[in-house]
């Protein structure tokens, strides 16, 4: 096969892409940081200061729900097709995700803490679903850890992923009725929410290029991810021989 | 209908086990008593209303000693061996999650039915009202369907009991949040009219989870 020393057409371009993807996110903490206007109707200047974390807030929020989806649908690719690949793309993808969804919910508590006066205001809907579905995806990791045979733990890591999936939409629609505050950010905020301001064309851009970047940054992750676990095979399966030789 | 004798079938072997063992249903009254004691001397000496802390009190001594059940319910049969004669026989596997499903029910309800007039004597609110009941039996549908699945999924798993509940709770907030709200605003007096929107919200959780275990199960326990 020669892996070890010609780079396929594929390693290149991911490569590639891995170093686009660095770039963008300079960029990116530049659009956000710098270039976007600041929130002009928050009152102080720390609120207003601290809004700029809503670029990335909103981008790791993205990816990790679009990670918890990827695992979803994985998970059902794999127990019809029994491919081990799909069940690296599962694994990969949540490992990602959980990552995103806790910067996702630390950087909300930074946010919220000047904003609401609070750390953790489990008045807010969203970050309390966010804090459950986190919840969910660490007991999916915790459940592979449990199993030993492999095939077994694809098989039910699926059945996990797949309920948990299920389960993410509901879990926000009954926090969402259970109390709601957090600001409706594009277009005006409701009245009983607070700290929501009306988005300028250049956040709305920074944001998308934020979100775009992050996308990529995940799909980055996940091939070094997957190509991690099947190397881990590869060797796996070297061991075994070698020991049967 | 031949489906449903199997299932049934299914349901009489696991009624008539308990009925000669009393390990299921005897740990899960005594877990549910203590836990509603416990939760009187915790919260006595803060809460001035009662009503503020019961419908949680009820919800969580509910999930706590439920859970206590629906680890036994596969855990019985893999120890004792007969997981295999039920995968063997010959009918849609389906029928194995319907028929333990139902006996999971079961047994929650019994323990619901000595727990709420307990909690009643010892809160002092009557609690055994039909619309309480409903909500109770709603919430009590979608907790034993999505935790009869993930009750044979942790069977497989190295730390059995104790994967359960890791498993179960995160997905069960959307019950607990539903029952617990519908709970408290039917002890506040108000209508099921009032709290439609929960029912309906438990209503769309039991349909949803029941036929995603239902369709899920077969792969849970595919050898």
């Amino acid at each position: 096969m020669g892996t070890s020393t010609k780079r396929s057409v594929a390693d290149t371009i991911w490569l590639i892409l891995a170093v686009i993807s660095a770039i963008m996110i300079l960029i990116a903490l530049y659009l956000s940081l710098i270039w976007a206007p600041e929130a002009s109707n928050l009152p102080t200047e720390t609120e207003r200061l601290v809004q700029r974390v809503f670029y990335f807030h909103v981008s790791a929020g993205w990816v990790g729900f679009f990670a918890f989806m990827v695992t979803a649908v994985a998970g059902i690719i794999y127990l019809i097709t029994k491919k081990r690949r799909w069940d690296f793309i599962a694994l990969a993808s949540v490992e990602i995700g959980v990552t995103f969804t806790t910067a996702n919910v630390i950087s909300g508590s930074i946010w919220a803490k000047p904003t609401w006066n609070t750390w953790w205001p489990w008045n807010d809907p969203r970050i309390t679903s966010a804090a459950v579905v986190l919840l969910i995806y660490i007991a999916y990791l915790m459940l592979r850890n449990s199993i030993d045979d492999p095939e077994r733990r694809a098989r039910l890591a699926a059945v996990y992923g797949i309920i948990g999936f299920i389960s993410v939409p509901i879990t926000f629609l009954s926090i969402r009725w259970w109390r709601t505050i957090h600001p409706a950010v594009v277009g005006t905020g409701s009245d009983t929410s607070q700290g929501g301001f009306d988005m300028a064309p250049d956040m709305a851009t920074a944001l998308m290029f934020s979100v775009i970047t992050f996308t990529l940054l995940y799909f980055v992750l996940l091939r070094l991810r997957v190509r991690l676990e099947d190397q881990r095979e590869q060797v796996e399966d070297i061991k075994t021989r070698m020991l049967e030789e | 209908m031949d489906y449903l004798r199997k299932v049934g079938a299914i349901v009489w072997k696991d009624v008539t086990a308990e009925l000669r063992t009393k390990d299921i249903l005897s740990s899960m009254l005594v877990f549910a008593l203590l836990s509603v004691v416990i939760f009187q001397f915790a919260f006595d000496l803060r809460a001035d209303n009662v009503r503020l802390v019961l419908p949680g009190v009820i919800w969580i001594s509910i999930t706590f000693s439920g859970v206590l059940g629906l680890s036994r319910s596969f855990i019985l049969e893999q120890d004792r061996g007969s997981m295999e004669g039920l995968l063997l026989a010959p009918m849609d596997r389906s029928a194995i999650y319907f028929g333990k499903f139902l006996g999971n029910l079961l047994f929650i309800f019994i323990m619901e039915l000595v727990l709420l007039p307990v909690a009643s004597v010892f809160f002092n609110i009557w609690l055994l009202t039909p619309s309480l009941i409903l909500v109770l039996v709603l919430g009590t549908f979608g907790f034993a369907a999505v935790g009869t699945l993930f009750s044979a999924l942790s069977i497989n798993t190295r730390a059995r009991e104790v994967m359960l509940p890791i498993l179960l709770f995160p997905i069960m907030v959307p019950v607990l949040i539903a029952g617990v709200r519908a709970t408290g605003s039917l002890l506040d007096g108000e209508t099921l009219g009032d709290i439609s929107h929960w029912l309906r919200l438990l209503l769309a959780y039991d349909a949803i989870f029941f036929a995603a275990a239902f369709l899920l199960f077969d792969f849970v326990v595919e050898e």
